[in-house]
């Protein structure tokens, strides 16, 4: 379940066109279709930065 | 010949170009090892920290091409260029999840290479041959389009010359990445990414403020792009389809070009290469989860292609697009920065690809069929001379084919490159195929993914399934699916060809 969220989550976003393929609301003068791949791409990095965490109380030595 | 110089830019250019190259051969003394010995040579001995990973899988992916050729597609057509976008979004979770996976793999049986990996999980040497062919086939038109990245800069820095002397810095530049190279090994490209690197960012964070506060916003800026592509597709009745928003017919091809090039990405033998030299898998999944950094500026390099237009900048070749615009926006020394910021940009990756494919054809393809005794030493001493090979081999591309067909030939790569894909990821994660399958279903997919593409007068990477105007699907994906399916029924028909070895807890994973 965590992975489905985590780890599939944001790439599902990544190719949900149809949701970002639009101009309005602009912000700070960028189409939507800009602002939302730009923000997706640190929300993305979160996402595995908490998937991490949580995976590493039950680390195995490497 | 140097009358048109800009010698203020040539001047920092030349001067950076000279640093990195020093440095390139310092860094044969850097974590002192003995250097022939592949694994130190091919591999930096395989002792790279996440840092030191960071820019070197960063140099490794985001390189001179890149920085020319998405923004042109952008000045070019518009949104359709930034599939990039998605493309970066989805290459870290893969990373995240496979790739510590196929490092431990490596790791513990002391592969250095795809093919190496393949021939231990599947002891076949047909499949390990058909690996290493494709990384070696998709790498070189690879290695020859950074080339192009920097002979466009070259040739904005004003330097012009017919024939042969045209192609004199280029070739002096090739010529000091091959020694060095040849000297240190992966170490010359990773202590060169900590540069270039910096550089890089540097030049976009001065165009982020730069560029928009003289064109009047980003606001403006994306208006006066679309105004330029409705003029276009108006001028062009309707032949050319550009503009700021993808059009229904260009949102299949979008998602199918991002998720094609996503799993292709990490099967090139320089990307492999970049990964394998990790100390660890905490390493690689740090760097997931920290190398989208670069494509948050991946997306303001691609943002340039609009200013370019905002700025009135108008090209018959849209690949000079990007070098016009630091031209007519910045001092002429901080062009010559930015121009060796690309230019340097395409040295660490032509290094690592020459790497990655020297490690590959010695390990997978000489090896097995010519000596399959050779010596460490002059494994290591093959591989460095492979190297130089490869090299000479791209120079020659660029000095003799026409650009077009590099290219083309670069276009097929990608499609090439996931047809290995299932032989990789389907042997770490699953018991339900063999050799003989994944065999059978990479030359299906090779022959699909070459015949989709082959058009009369240009390849195109993308077919439209069952005739509907807007399902144009990617030719890579298409041909994967074919691959995987054939794969995975040659696999069930044929029991007698399983071999035991296996990844240890495949399920751990998920």
């Amino acid at each position: 379940m965590k992975f489905l969220i985590f780890i599939l989550g944001p790439s599902l976003l990544a190719i949900a066109v149809p949701l970002y393929n639009r101009i309005e609301p602009r912000l700070a003068g960028f189409p939507v279709f800009y602002w939302y791949l730009l923000l997706l791409i640190p929300f993305g990095s979160l996402c595995l930065y908490l998937y991490d965490r949580g995976r590493s109380d039950d680390r195995r030595p490497e | 010949m140097i009358d048109a110089l800009n010698k203020p830019a040539a001047a920092v250019f030349v001067g950076f170009f000279l640093f990195v190259s020093v440095l390139g051969f310092i860094a044969a003394h850097w974590k002192r090892a003995d250097l022939d010995d592949l694994h130190e040579w091919g591999l930096g001995g395989r002792r790279f920290g996440p840092w030191i990973s960071w820019f070197l899988i960063g140099g490794d992916l985001y390189t001179a091409y890149t920085v020319i050729a998405v923004p042109s597609v952008v000045y070019a057509i518009g949104a359709y260029g930034f599939f990039a976008i998605p493309y970066t979004i989805l290459i870290y979770p893969l990373l995240y999840v496979v790739f510590p996976k196929l490092w431990s793999e490596t790791h513990k049986h002391g592969y250095l290479t795809a093919g190496d990996y393949v021939y231990g999980r599947f002891n076949n040497r047909w499949l390990e041959g058909a690996v290493a062919f494709t990384g070696i086939l998709a790498t070189m038109p690879y290695i020859a389009l950074q080339l192009i990245g920097m002979e466009k800069v070259i040739k904005a820095l004003g330097f012009s010359a017919e024939g042969f002397m045209g192609h004199m810095p280029l070739g002096i530049a090739f010529l000091l990445l091959a020694l060095y190279t040849y000297k240190s090994g992966l170490r010359a490209p990773a202590m060169i990414a900590f540069v270039k690197d910096l550089m890089i960012y540097v030049v976009v964070i001065a165009a982020i403020i730069i560029i928009p506060a003289r064109l009047g916003g980003y606001g403006a800026i994306f208006d006066a792009a679309q105004s330029v592509f409705t003029e276009k597709m108006v001028i062009s009745q309707g032949k050319i389809v550009a503009g700021i928003m993808l059009t229904p017919g260009q949102i299949m091809p979008f998602i199918t070009l991002a998720i094609g090039s996503a799993m292709a990405l990490f099967m090139y033998p320089h990307a492999l290469t970049g990964i394998l030299s990790a100390s660890g898998g905490k390493a690689i999944r740090t760097n997931a989860i920290t190398l989208p950094a670069y494509s948050v500026a991946l997306v303001l390099i691609a943002l340039m292609g609009y200013m370019a237009h905002a700025a009135g900048i108008r090209t018959q070749d849209p690949q000079d697009a990007v070098p016009q615009l630091f031209l007519t926006m910045f001092p002429d020394w901080f062009a010559g920065f930015a121009f060796a910021s690309i230019a340097i940009g395409a040295l660490v990756p032509a290094a690592i690809m020459s790497i990655g494919a020297a490690n590959t054809f010695t390990r997978n393809l000489w090896k097995p069929l010519f000596q399959p005794a050779i010596s460490t030493r002059d494994e290591a001493a093959l591989a460095k001379f492979t190297s130089l090979l490869v090299k000479v081999g791209a120079l020659f591309v660029i000095l003799f084919m026409p650009t077009k067909f590099a290219l083309d030939l670069q276009l097929l790569g990608g499609i090439w490159m996931i047809q290995i894909f299932p032989a990789i990821v389907c042997g770490l994660f699953s018991r339900r195929f063999n050799g003989t399958g994944l065999l059978a279903g990479w030359s299906l997919g090779m022959a699909l993914g070459t015949w989709l593409s082959w058009g009369a007068t240009a390849w195109t990477p993308l077919t439209k399934l069952f005739g509907y105007a807007n399902f144009g699907i990617y030719n890579g994906l298409t041909a994967l699916a074919v691959n995987l399916i054939v794969a995975y029924c040659v696999s069930r028909l044929s029991p007698w060809d399983q071999y035991a070895h296996l990844p240890g807890n495949q399920k751990e994973w998920l």
